[in-house]
């Protein structure tokens, strides 16, 4: 098939964007979207052109490089899928195609389509951890963890850090991201000791990147690993316990 | 004159008691003295982010890097199928001493005793660690660990999160780093790709880096420097490594003069999705995890093309359980990968390009139902439906063989040191444990031991006698010319100003590593890889165009430089499998077979591990040989029938 691709270029991070169009043709249906870009990377080297700049790396989902918002949607039509998973048979002979970088002031525009999710480690830094230096653990079998826990752990843990979650939401928020982490830690045994001073610290970084949660749900819909928002309410309920605890702990110590 | 001496340091007396001898042994630095001692650690993988974490927890200044664009998406995500440990939690009959002898079986008697001994013995506290951490494993009703098989072995030691377990082991050991880093203990560098070591004296001292973001180019200095940068499976071009996987780090290091070891065991993992085309940018390992309920199979009858369901039973060859009816399915790897590609090579290849095996799940789904398969393999079974479009629930997966894991890397002793003191390698980047061929969970296994209980505990050999001295200061000399160096080598790359792309050059060299130096190998073949190569080479040097500036963002540079380090190690690794007149694990030599096409050692000849010293742009390196003394296990024809 030939398609038309509208992508989005843009020298550095002060640099003023702009839309341009290739044409790309001989695109085969087996090929994944990452390597329909190769091509044209390859070929616009070969004719002396600068290349597009974009992100990706494991190519199966699971690092989190990759991020392109395909005709609008981040990670593109594929339900459950990053971008770097899209195969171009999702796509039909003819269509025009617009790829943009993740929008979201959290994220500034490095070049072209690659951005900068710097603020994702520094909110895992602020608590997104359970304390246990090196070699001060117990025999793993003395904390045993029921499988329906240990089950919705895992299921907030398959996060992945890509950042689609922000990019889908109007006030890019960073709810589902922290959200994930803060169920993660905070459901198993082991993270109860520090669950509300983490939930405390994380959720107020979060704060100082992010947009503010208005219940769109667009994360979810977004989110390659299709993490529920039930986190969020999850993050919310601990956010909220948090604060009255704190204070009845700071009571207590004046 | 050779400044290579290998002095494994391997310390002698009961096996068992080596690595608490040792850690008695060792020169310790006291608490309140670590903080005055700092650590360059290049890499934040398993074995990266586990170090970092471990010696700011001690207290030592740490210094990071990576060239990703956070620490997390270290390709030791990816791992999927889980980590080995000798827990015994099943009761049946594991033990230290069993994994440490799977391991060196399975290695094909080419691993240090010492070394392999260690890692099975700390297994344990690895597993414990990372349940502190919170990383959720599987668990059983009862809340307890679950443990799966994993090729190689007969016991079940395998701790496992679904189909994620790199993705979890890292994510514990990155937010113990990103914890130190909130502490101030661990300042991170991100997108920084570390382009050479600094040496002074014979002594590493410190690292040049370039910023990806900005292109600028500057020094670090430390007392000690740790590479845990990775393997190499990308010389081939298509691997199952992450696409920015390379060698770059531990190939300049061998520059600067630590040698380089068993660059030619390189391993082939059985079951991957086939290669479709050109345009392939990577393969997509499925895990072997999927060989505790799959079975492989091709059709009896060569250019056999009816789809799977129409071949009856007795026209299946189940050529893994035929030929190795006691380990069947979970034979070790090297075993099956060349086991399907006689298969294939004999006719009995399927699929539209006849270039693989089936892996049918219809007995398990037939016997465990298809709910209990989907808890097990569900992520992979969609994985592999959304890259073929075919349902494996349904048809059985084609698979084939792909390059995977490098167990070469460079030469450490008994601390992780290398060749050049103060260098350190850890993980996948050095050649340590898994001798000719590794064991399915066994990596992740090793990154850890070395980052979160090795490290920590041999560096302090190392630094303890620096007591006192501050690093060398990044205002001398050899910061200056290294740098110069860096940046001249960049502007090279930029001018070139030929016709063909980096990818094209990458792929041309994969083509040539993975016919002659891939699955089978023989003297003619890797002859004339070695001609072809360097032929290649010059080519590439003259005709490669790199687009765009040194001070922004650039891909094609990041790539060009890996580029050309490929082509010089993917020379190595046929040097090194030319010179090695035996078939061991994972390096086949076609000349040197049992009656049945089984790998034939020889231990009369061939009993060391193979370092490389580098001799200069222009001269083939020079070999040296550590012997490998056994003391525990009987060197005997590997048998898994
Ligand atoms: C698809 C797949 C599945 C696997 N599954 C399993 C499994 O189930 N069980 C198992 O035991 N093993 C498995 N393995 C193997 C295992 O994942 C790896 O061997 C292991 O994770 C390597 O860890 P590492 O820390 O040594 O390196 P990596 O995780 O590769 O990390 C390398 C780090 O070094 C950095 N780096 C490299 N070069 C530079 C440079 N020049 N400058 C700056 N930074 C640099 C990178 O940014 C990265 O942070 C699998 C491998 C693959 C490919």
């Amino acid at each position: 098939m030939k398609l038309t691709l509208k992508i989005w270029r843009q020298e550095g991070p002060r640099a003023e964007g702009r839309f341009e169009s290739y044409e790309v043709p001989n695109v085969n249906e087996e090929m994944s979207f990452l390597e329909m870009l190769d091509g044209l990377n390859e070929r616009l080297v070969e004719d002396g052109q600068e290349p597009i700049t974009f992100d990706s790396d494991c190519r199966e989902g699971i690092c989190g490089t990759c991020g392109i918002t395909i005709d609008g949607k981040p990670h593109g039509p594929w339900p459950g899928a990053a971008t770097c998973q899209l195969h171009m048979r999702a796509f039909s002979d003819g269509d025009v195609i617009t790829l943009e970088p993740w929008r979201a002031a959290g994220f500034p525009v490095m070049k072209d389509l690659m951005v900068d999710r710097t603020a994702f480690d520094t909110i895992v830094e602020a608590g997104g951890y359970i304390s246990v230096d090196t070699g001060a653990a117990p025999d793993a079998n003395e904390i045993p963890v029921p499988k329906p826990v240990a089950d919705a752990a895992m299921d907030a843990a398959a996060c992945i850090g890509c950042g689609a979650c922000v990019a889908a939401c109007p006030n890019s928020a960073a709810q589902l991201f922290t959200s994930a982490k803060l169920a993660h830690l905070n459901l198993l045994p082991q993270g109860q000791a520090e669950r509300f001073r983490r939930t405390e610290d994380m959720v107020e970084t979060m704060e100082t990147f992010f947009g503010s949660c208005t219940n769109y749900g667009f994360c979810q819909e977004a989110c390659p690993k299709e993490i529920p928002i039930d986190f969020i309410a999850l993050m919310n309920r601990d956010y909220l316990k948090a604060k009255l605890k704190n204070r009845k702990l700071a009571g207590r110590q004046g | 004159m050779s400044t290579v001496t290998l002095n494994a340091h391997a310390p002698t007396g009961p096996i068992a008691d080596r690595w608490d001898e040792h850690r008695f042994s060792v020169k310790l630095v006291n608490p309140n003295n670590r903080r005055k001692f700092t650590v360059l650690v290049v890499g934040t993988g398993l074995a990266g982010a586990a170090a970092a974490a471990s010696l700011a927890q001690l207290g030592y200044q740490v210094k990071v890097f990576t060239f990703h664009d956070s620490p997390r998406r270290a390709h030791s995500i990816a791992a999927q199928g889980g980590i080995n440990a000798a827990k015994n939690y099943k009761n049946d009959g594991d033990s230290i001493h069993r994994l440490f002898y799977d391991t060196i079986k399975g290695g094909d008697f080419r691993a240090r005793e010492s070394n392999v001994y260690r890692l099975a013995q700390v297994s344990v506290n690895i597993i414990d660690q990372c349940v502190a951490q919170g990383v959720p494993f599987a668990r059983e009703y009862g809340g307890l660990l679950d443990n799966r098989s994993f090729g190689g072995a007969q016991v079940s030691r395998t701790f496992y999160a679904r189909g994620q377990t790199g993705q979890q082991l890292l994510l514990g050991a990155y937010q113990a780093l990103m914890q130190q880093v909130g502490l101030g203990r661990v300042e991170m560098h991100t997108k920084t790709e570390m382009l050479d070591v600094v040496t002074k004296d014979g002594q590493a001292c410190g690292i040049v880096v370039r910023d990806l973001a900005t292109g600028e180019i500057t020094s670090f200095n430390g007392h000690a420097v740790l590479l845990c940068t990775g393997g190499y499976s990308n010389a081939f071009y298509l691997s199952t490594n992450a696409m920015n996987c390379n060698a770059t780090a531990a190939w300049r290091a061998h520059k600067r003069g630590a040698a380089f070891a068993n660059p030619c065991y390189t391993q082939i993992h059985p079951t991957c999705i086939p290669a479709n085309d050109e345009f392939q940018s990577k393969l997509t390992l499925m895990s072997e995890s999927l060989r505790n309920d799959g079975r492989i199979w091709v059709p009896k009858s060569p250019d056999d093309t009816r789809p799977p369901h129409q071949i009856p039973e007795d026209e299946r060859d189940y050529y893994l359980e035929r030929i190795y009816p006691s380990f069947g399915n979970l034979a070790p790897r090297d075993v099956s990968s060349r086991a399907a590609k006689r298969m294939v090579d004999a006719g009995h290849g399927i699929g539209p390009l006849q270039n693989g095996v089936y892996l049918d799940f219809a007995d398990a789904i037939g016997r465990l139902g298809e709910q209990v398969v989907k808890e097990r393999y569900g992520n992979l079974f969609d994985m592999y439906q959304r890259i073929t479009d075919e349902n494996p629930y349904q048809v059985p997966m084609r698979i084939y063989p792909a390059p995977h894991y490098t167990m070469g890397g460079l030469w450490v002793d008994y601390n992780l040191q290398t060749t050049v003191p103060g260098l350190y390698a850890l993980g996948e980047a050095n050649f340590s444990d898994h001798g000719a061929n590794r064991l399915g969970a066994s990596a992740l296994m090793q990154g850890l031991a070395d980052g979160y209980f090795v490290i920590p505990t041999t560096i302090s050999d190392g630094l303890a006698p620096l007591l006192g001295s501050p690093p060398v200061p990044l205002d001398d000399p050899v910061f200056a010319q290294t740098e110069q160096e860096v940046r001249d080598d960049i502007s090279r790359w930029l001018s070139v100003g030929g016709t063909r792309s980096v990818d094209h050059y990458h792929r041309e060299l994969g083509k040539i590593v993975w016919d002659y130096c891939g699955m089978g190998r023989n003297r003619t073949g890797l002859e004339k890889a070695l001609s072809e190569i360097p032929a290649l080479r010059a080519e590439f040097e003259t005709n490669v165009r790199v687009t765009g500036r040194a001070d922004e963002v650039n891909q094609n540079l990041e790539k060009v430089q890996r580029v050309a380090d490929f082509f010089e190690l993917g020379e190595l690794m046929c040097r090194d499998a030319l010179h090695r007149e035996e078939s061991c694990g994972g390096h086949f030599r076609e000349e040197y077979q049992t009656d049945e096409g089984e790998a034939q050692r020889n231990d009369e000849d061939f009993c060391y591990v193979g370092a490389w010293e580098w001799k200069g742009p222009d001269t083939p390196q020079a070999l040296h040989r550590e012997p490998l003394e056994f003391e525990y296990v009987q060197l005997t024809q590997r048998s898994y029938k």
